[in-house]
């Protein structure tokens, strides 16, 4: 059975497009959803893309967390299914309390555009499994407040539990604690991450195409027979 | 009716680049002596009088805040 994965679109909302894509490049079926319909369609999994969503008024993804379908996928993330956060999608994520610590304003004030390396740290998550422990990806990132932030002693919790999934490579580009780009619930099944893996799926239009691990990787992690 | 006031601002222990830059300008603008800048926002709340302080106190924690990051105040101001 051909495994269904939810996109879903906020007003404002810009790589919906490229995050089907790379789902039905995967191997999946694209489902998409609408942020003001709390029916999430029966999907296996969702992705929470990435732009500005309500046109970052007042936080970054503040009032997308209230969304009808942020509601139902809050919920069902609670039950275990797979939720992918990236860009303004982790913002949201973390607004919504699903993964911990905040995105803040890059610390040299600029909005970086750039093919960013990243370093796979756990690969253990739903949406990391097909990497190798310490491979190195090319992953463009673009984001104004990509700076990852939390307390002491949620730092040193998810540096102990390994929940530091991607770690920035060289120079830090935002000021992110710890080189931090991106994170995991405590059950693995939650990731979030600055980067743009769906940026990054064919040579023809990005840098590389590393980033259809971590589709593969939730495909497997709902145990459908990747391509 | 009565207006209320609710004041956000970067913890202490988060760094804000915004109020850095404003404070790295001022110089350059020819003010000196001011050692420091932080920068936040300011909601002004026009409420009826049905809403309670507990009631503020959930909207500036919930929604015009995020404790993560930001600490925040509210006050009753006269009209």
């Amino acid at each position: 059975m051909t495994a269904r994965i939810g996109v879903i679109t906020f007003p404002g909302t810009l790589d919906d497009g490229d995050a089907a894509r790379a789902v039905r490049h995967s191997g999946a079926e694209a489902v998409s959803l609408w942020h003001a319909d709390a029916d999430l369609h029966g999907v296996d999994a969702v992705v929470v893309p990435g732009g500005f969503s309500y046109g970052d008024y007042l936080r970054c993804g503040a009032i997308a967390r209230f969304a009808p379908a942020m509601t139902s996928v809050i919920d069902a993330a609670g039950k275990g299914m797979p939720v992918l956060g990236i860009c303004n999608g982790f913002q949201i994520l973390c607004e919504a309390g699903l993964l911990p610590g905040a995105l803040v304003r890059n610390d040299k004030l600029h909005f970086v555009c750039r093919d960013q390396w990243l370093r796979v740290e756990n690969t253990t998550t739903s949406w990391s499994t097909r990497y190798d422990s310490g491979a190195e990806v090319l992953i463009p990132l673009k984001s104004g407040e990509g700076g990852y932030m939390a307390d002491k002693p949620t730092l040193d919790r998810l540096e102990g539990d390994g929940r530091v999934v991607f770690r920035y490579v060289g120079e830090n580009p935002n000021g992110s604690r710890g080189d931090i780009a991106g994170i995991a619930s405590e059950s693995g099944r939650i990731v979030g991450l600055m980067p743009h893996p769906e940026h990054a799926i064919d040579a023809l239009t990005g840098p590389s195409d590393d980033g259809l691990g971590m589709f593969y990787s939730a495909l497997d992690a709902l145990g459908a027979v990747a391509a | 009716m009565a207006r209320v006031v609710v004041d956000v601002m970067p913890k202490p222990e988060i760094l804000d680049p915004q109020g850095q830059a404003v404070a790295g300008a001022l110089p350059r603008l020819g003010f000196d002596g001011v050692a420091e800048v932080r920068q936040g926002k300011h909601f002004e709340l026009e409420v009826d009088d049905s809403v309670d302080d507990d009631t503020l106190a959930k909207i500036a924690e919930g929604f015009l805040a995020n404790p993560v990051i930001e600490d925040w105040t509210i006050r009753r101001v006269d009209q």
